[in-house]
This record gives C-alpha cells, structure tokens and sequence, in this order.
C-alpha cells in the first residue's frame, strides 16, 4: 500500500503508527500515513532558530522565482510520494479517493494552489500593501516615503490543516517566500497537497531543512500550536475554541457566509439566482466562503422555493465526471450525523426544508456505492432559530427573512458577505462591521477571491510587526 | 520455538491454569464466606438466589456473574467494599476517574503493596539497582500510584522522592481553552523535578508519565544525571512512543512501560524489542488479576491469538473481588512468554467504539 512517511525537516521518517485512510467508495484502505507522536514533533521543534537562520541566508527576491518554479512542479511534473513517485493526474486521483471530491473540483483546487505559488509576487503586494520585500532582507528599509522596519514574530510557522478542501492550502505557502519554515500538521483524508506542494519547492532549490510535515493525532496538533511561534488553525465550532485565547494562533473556524440581498434589489432576485447559487454550491459546498445563509428582507420563501429548484437539479455523478457539481462524503456515517442533526433543528417550529419537494428521496442519497447529502435550501423565519446561522459540508443554505436595518447587526462572525444592494447606508454599516472578513458590494460569488486580497487574517501581519525605527548614517554618528 | 520449550511453556501454561483455579476458589470462598465475606457481595449473592461457593468450581465459571458494573464503584459507603475478613486493619481508598462526577473508588489494605512487591520481583539489579532512590514524577493524590511507587522504592531499599501532578487540573485547562496555562503547569512540575534530579545524586530510577518523561528528556540527558532506569505509566503508550523514547531520549537508559490501574494492579511488559516493532506486551499479575481479550459483542469469548478485542479484567485478591468487568481498552490478544506462561495483552489503547464526534462548520 502507498505510505506517506513523515518530514522531520525534510527527511522521511516511518512511524510505526500509521492511519489508513480509506478510499471513499471502497471503504477499502486506500493509503498509509505514518503518524507522529507530539514529543517527536517537540523534539524537533527545539532548534527552530537554527532552521529559521537557514532561509534567511535567502533573499526574497530568490524564494519567489523558487515559488514560481515550484508552482510548475507542482502543476506539471511527477513528484516524491513517499517511496514512490506521484505524476499530477495521480495526484488529482488520490485526492478525489481519499476526500471524495470529483475530479473536476481537485483540478479546480489544485489549480488555487498553482495560482498563489505562481502569482506569488501579486499575494505578496497585497499582503504587504506593495512594499519592496527587499526589507525583510535587510530589516529596514523604505515603503511608502517612510522608514520601516519588521522583526519575525517567530521563528517559524504552524499550520493544522484541514480536509474539506484542497484550495484551502493557498494560505500558508506565501509563508516560505516570506522567510518562514513551516510545520504543517495535514489532514488524514488530504495528507496529499502539503506532501506536494513541499517536494515541488525542494525540486526548485528550497532547503528540505525548513519543512516539517507531521501527520498526527488531536494532540500533535496542540503541540504543534504550542511550540510554533506563529501558526494556523483550521477547525471546527470545538477545535478553535480551545485557542482562542492565544494571539499567537490565527484561527480558522466555520466561515458562515453569506449573501445578503438589499431592499432595493431584492424584488429583482431572479437576476441573482446565478450568483447565489454558485455561492453556495460550487466546490460542493465545501469552503468556508461557500454561502450558507442568505438574508433578505421580505420574500424568503419564494428566494427559497426558486433557489430550491435550481438546485435539487444537482445530481451525484461518477468522480471522473467533468459535470459532477456534488462531492460524497468519504465518510458515510458523517453524512448521516449531519441529515439528523438539520432534522432535529427542523422539529423547532419557524424553519422547513425547501428543497425537500423538488427530491424524489431523502436528503442522503447513494450513487455507486457512495453517500451523498443533497443541496438543502431552508426556508427559516426568524435569525433566532437555531438553524439560521449553520455550516455543513455541503451545499447548505438558510434563507432567512430580516428587516434590512436589523441586519448588520445581527449577522454575527461572517468570513464572507456579499452584498446585492446599491443602499448607501446598508453599505456603509457593512464597511464598519468588525464581523465581515470579507466583503463583496455587488453581485460577486462568495466564492471568488482576489490573490492580493487578504484571508481571515493578514498572513504578513501574522508573521511580522513593526517596530519604530530611524537610523543616522554612519559619518554622522563618527563625528 | 523449539518443542521443547513449547512443551515446557504448555505444562507451565497447566501449572498456571490449575493454581489459578485453585486461587479462584479460595477468593470466591473468602468474599461470599459470612465470617471474611464483603459486605456487598454477600449483599449481592443474597439478591442472585445462587452461592458462588458452591458454584464457582474453576475461574471459567466467574463467567456466571455477568459483567461487573463500574457504577457499583461510585459513592458510598465505600465500606461495602472491605471484607470482614481484613477488618481492622488500616484502610486505604484510592479513585480512578473523577476528572467530572463521582469518581470510582476502590478500597484497599494490603493490595498496593503486594502487587508492586510481585513487580519488583521483574526489575532487574541492573536497571534498577536495590538501595537506589527513586523520584515519582506523576498523579498522586487519590491515586493508588503515589504509595504504590513509594513502597516499591522501599521496598528495594530506597527512598522516593516526590513531584505531584494533578491530571484533573491539567483536564480542566484543556477543556477551558487554556493551553497556555497547562504548558506553564507542566514546566512547573518539570521545574521541581530537575531541581531535586540534580541535588540529589542517589536518585537513580524514575516513575514518570509518557509526557512528562518528554518535557524531562527536552530540558536534560537523564544519562548524564545517573539515572538507569525509568518505569513509566500513568496514561496509553503506543509502540512509536518506546521506539522515540528507547532511540531519541533515554541514551540507553533502561525504559520499562507498564500497564495498570487502580482496579487490577500492574503489568508487566515483556522487553522491548526493535525486531518486534517495539510493540508494548503486558502480562497481568496472576493469578492476582487477569487481564483477557474478549470479543466486545460477546464479552465471555476470548477472541483468538492476535486478534482485536476489548480488555476484559478480572480481580481476585483477598481485598478485593471484581469479575469481568470490561475495561475502555482494546487490545489484541498475545501468546503466553517465556518468563510469563499465560496470556498477555498487545498494543493496548481507548476502545474505538467509544469515539465518534460531529463536526460542526466548513473551515
């Protein structure tokens, strides 16, 4: 069977514990990741200076013409897996065995992730609102007319990562450009693209040294996020509430966004329908700027009923489909746990399941031996229901009816919002809301991004303060 | 395996069968006697209309009890625990659990101190040399482990110091959240350990608990301290924890994991081998507590050599009589040994059955 070894910097390890992860239609062991132990992980955690001085012998300027290599690599070329060898359709195969994502979809994602490590230059401007990365070399120098100066916030980069999607991977590879080793902690149903993304940059010249890949249990990621300066957690409701007390974690949790449709557009939904649609159902549903709410001010139920029709057209199709638009769950029993847990907030009276009447079954389905849940639409009168403001790993979403000044307010911690309205003030109570991550005015996907746009968080800004910072020159300070 | 040590093992396997039979009576007789009996299993076999000292001829047939509740093991009167048989004599209870509820207590008088005079009968003069000192790095409190590593250090001629952890504490730091704080609690405990692990050169053997014995083994070489050997437990170890420990921290120090609770005592662990892929294999203290595998659908079968099962214990000591009680283990069943002929226990760890979780949001 395939085995995916530990990277203790760079360097395999075999661990004599190992996950297999099966293959999603099988249930059949599909691949072996080696498993680290958190004091393996601690251990080699203890000299991260020593690592940390290894890419500053690097200028920028050199790790991003390395990332833009790597991102060729990455695309194009076969790669080390493990002990064997790993060609870019195997890659797209593997991930679609393990996490159940149609093909279609994995070339989508893999095609992010190509995206931020060959348009690096681009991520990097927006991060560093277009200061020469020239500074991080030297530690000072000019941006905007004015002296600046950054200092490392630590010496390194923890990142735990996700399943649910491979895209999600495009928010930690700047890091290596901007000087950071990185200890990633993979996902044990995507131990794929980390793997990948790591050998494509060790192929284009970067040191293995500064790359830690620890597949491991729930408490090798605490330690992880205990011994890393800085790092990323992606999570669920429980997971990043244990460490939302550490400044050092930037936290990655449930995005719950949203489209919102404005007094003033809402009567002309039907133009929005396409927009909304594919906030909510493209990449399966599987991305936390997917839309999982969509709040008007009147007509919920016939946004709904509409939103509903459209939908309920999405239908399970083989993994090598180029129309598959849903993606089963690789673990069944998942799929069942969520269909009940949207049962049981529908015996609490003021919501309905809209899509229910366009399905000729249940909402989990079986195609090919696999388990599907499919699209559900929830017509739900009130932002105080319990299904209102929910995240699920499909395509999900609530149609929610407030009134429009009542909105922002209530909205609560929102990654994404778009925002079909050409009202003044709706736009400005969004501009000021400290709960928006991100905000689309206008009829933008929530699910399109923009390279030099910053993400639940400003990567930069993770890794680097200012510090104040003047210098006389050198005959000045002689006489 | 040549035959003859086969034979050999299979004549001692008897040997073993027969005093555990034997055992299996005498205990069955003490507990449910009206003269040594305990209270609650006189209570008990009053209720269940049968006498087990009629009944209970061989150890197979504790099967007749069904599964012991670990529910009759929380509150009280813990006195329905203690036989009259050992009445007067100074009472100990130890818990196990607890982090939330009641936890399960368990009386002892003689217990901890037999069952770990039986272990030390395991450790080598080697490893962990007699008159040695000794330092216990771990839970004490309502623990049994705390007097159970002092009286084994005692009873070897040592002394053993002390570093208290408390597992609830650091249990209710995790679920609040404050992580920072539980790094800070365990640098605290490291802290007072490598003060007295420097100050005091006799102590040369250790108790500790898998993480602990990490944190030690970042800040120090316990093989330049003097140390020889470390017998560690507390919490699961897993194969690729001993192959770390025997290859990354210990120098060649001696590492001795064991497998124990407040419920059955302690295990001994057949050496670790490479060749073996460092898989951790404990052999219960018979006939004092037998550890078996059983089938988790069918508890009174024993599953097969190498198969997976759930950890069924069963305690039968003058203190204490607990029949089939299925452990939150699982493990896979392994052949007798050389210097252990009866079954042991592979690779044990957290009965799968028991996790499930509901993830709730995309990130």
């Amino acid at each position: 069977m395939l085995h995916i070894p530990i990277l203790r910097k760079g360097r395999p390890y075999r661990s004599l514990t190992v996950n297999r992860t099966p293959h999603h239609r099988t249930r059949e062991p599909f691949v072996e990741i080696s498993q680290a132990n958190s004091g393996l992980v601690r251990r080699d955690l203890l000299d991260a200076e020593a690592t940390w001085r290894i890419l500053q012998g690097f200028r920028c300027e050199e790790l991003v013409k390395m990332s833009q290599r790597a991102a060729e690599y990455f695309k194009d070329d076969t790669l080390p897996l493990g002990d064997s060898m790993q060609s870019p359709e195997e890659y797209v195969e593997s991930i679609s065995a393990t996490t159940g994502l149609p093909h279609v979809m994995v070339r989508k994602n893999m095609m992010k992730i190509y995206g931020v490590m060959a348009e690096i230059e681009s991520v990097l401007s927006g991060l560093t609102r277009g200061m020469d990365l020239s500074v991080l070399d030297e530690g000072y120098g000019v941006a905007g007319g004015h002296n600046v100066s950054f200092f490392p916030r630590g010496y390194n980069l923890g990142a735990v990562l996700p399943n649910n999607s491979p895209g999600v991977h495009s928010l930690w590879i700047p890091a290596i450009v901007m000087k950071s080793p990185l200890v990633l902690k993979p996902g044990s149903a995507e131990p794929w693209s980390p793997y990948r993304v790591i050998q494509a940059f060790i192929k284009a010249g970067c040191p293995p040294e500064v790359f830690g890949y620890y597949p491991t249990d729930h408490g090798g990621a605490g330690t992880i996020l205990q011994s890393c300066g800085r790092s990323m957690l992606f999570g669920d409701v429980g997971a990043v509430k244990s460490w939302k007390n550490d400044p050092r974690i930037e936290l990655h949790g449930p995005g719950y966004s949203k489209v919102i449709l404005g007094e003033d557009c809402v009567d002309d939904y039907e133009k929005y329908l396409d927009v909304i649609i594919h906030s909510i159902s493209e990449n399966s549903g599987r991305s936390c700027i997917n839309a999982s709410a969509v709040w008007v001010p009147r007509k919920g139920r016939e946004i709904a009923e509409a939103l509903a029709a459209r939908l309920a057209q999405i239908q399970p199709k083989p993994a090598d489909d180029p129309e598959a638009k849903i993606a089963p769950f690789a673990d069944p029993r998942v799929a069942e746990r969520i269909s009940k847990m949207i049962d049981g907030g529908l015996n609490e009276p003021g919501a309905v399941d809209v899509t229910a009447q366009y399905r000729s079954g249940g909402r989990v389905a079986q195609f090919e031996g696999c388990t599907y849940l499919l699209p559900t639409i929830l017509h739900v009168d009130s932002v105080e229901h319990g299904l209102a403001n929910k995240e699920f790993l499909f395509p999900f979403a609530s149609v929610v009816e407030h009134p429009q000044a009542q909105m922002v307010d209530a909205i609560g911690p929102t990654l994404v919002v778009t925002a079909i309205t050409s009202n003044e003030h709706l736009k400005q109570q969004l501009l000021a809301s400290p709960h928006v991550g991100r905000l689309n005015l206008g009829p933008i996907p929530t699910m399109k991004i923009g390279w030099d746009q910053p993400h639940e968080g400003n990567l930069f800004e993770h890794l680097y303060a200012r510090r104040a910072f003047q210098q006389q020159s050198a005959e000045l300070v002689h006489h | 395996m040549s035959t003859a040590t086969a034979t050999d093992i299979e004549l001692r396997q008897q040997q073993v069968k027969e005093k555990l039979d034997a055992w299996t009576r005498e205990i069955v007789q003490w507990h449910f006697s009206p003269e040594t009996g305990t209270p609650f299993w006189l209570d008990w076999a009053a209720k269940a209309g049968w006498d087990p000292r009629k009944e209970v001829h061989c150890y197979a047939d504790l099967d007749k009890f069904g599964n012991f509740q670990d529910e009759w093991l929380r509150g009280g009167p813990v006195r329905k625990w203690i036989p009259k048989g050992q009445a007067g004599k100074p009472v100990y209870v130890f818990e196990t659990g607890g982090s939330t509820g009641v936890p399960k207590s368990r009386v002892q008088m003689e217990d901890f101190r037999i069952d770990y005079e039986m272990f030390s009968e395991t450790l080598s003069e080697e490893h962990f040399p007699k008159g040695a000192d000794w330092i216990s790095i771990g839970p004490s409190g309502p623990r049994r482990l705390r007097l159970a590593v002092e009286h084994l250090a005692q009873h070897r001629g040592g002394i053993c110091f002390m570093v208290d952890l408390d597992p609830r504490w650091v249990i209710k730091l995790i679920k609040w959240g404050e992580m920072a704080m539980m790094e800070r609690y365990k640098t605290h405990v490291i802290d007072q350990a490598l003060t007295l692990l420097k100050a005091h050169p006799n102590i040369q053997c250790i108790f500790t608990t898998p993480k602990l014995l990490e944190a030690i083994c970042e800040k120090v070489s316990l093989k330049k301290l003097g140390i020889k050997g470390i017998f560690c437990g507390g919490t699961e170890m897993t194969p690729q924890f001993c192959r770390f420990a025997v290859e990354e921290l210990l120098d060649g120090v001696y590492f001795a994991p064991t497998y124990g609770n407040t419920l059955m005592g302690l295990a001994v662990h057949k050496p670790l081998t490479a060749d073996d892929g460092y898989a951790i294999v404990y052999y219960p203290p018979t006939p004092r507590a037998m550890i078996e595998v059983v089938d988790p659908d069918n508890p009174t079968r024993i599953v097969g050599y190498g198969e997976t099962g759930r950890v069924r214990l069963t305690t039968l000591t003058k203190d204490t009589f607990i029949p089939r009680f299925l452990e939150r283990d699982e493990c896979e069943r392994e052949r007798p040994h050389a210097l252990y002929p009866w079954d042991g226990v592979r690779n044990v760890r957290p009965f799968s059955r028991f996790s499930s979780s509901v993830v709730e949001g995309v990130y």
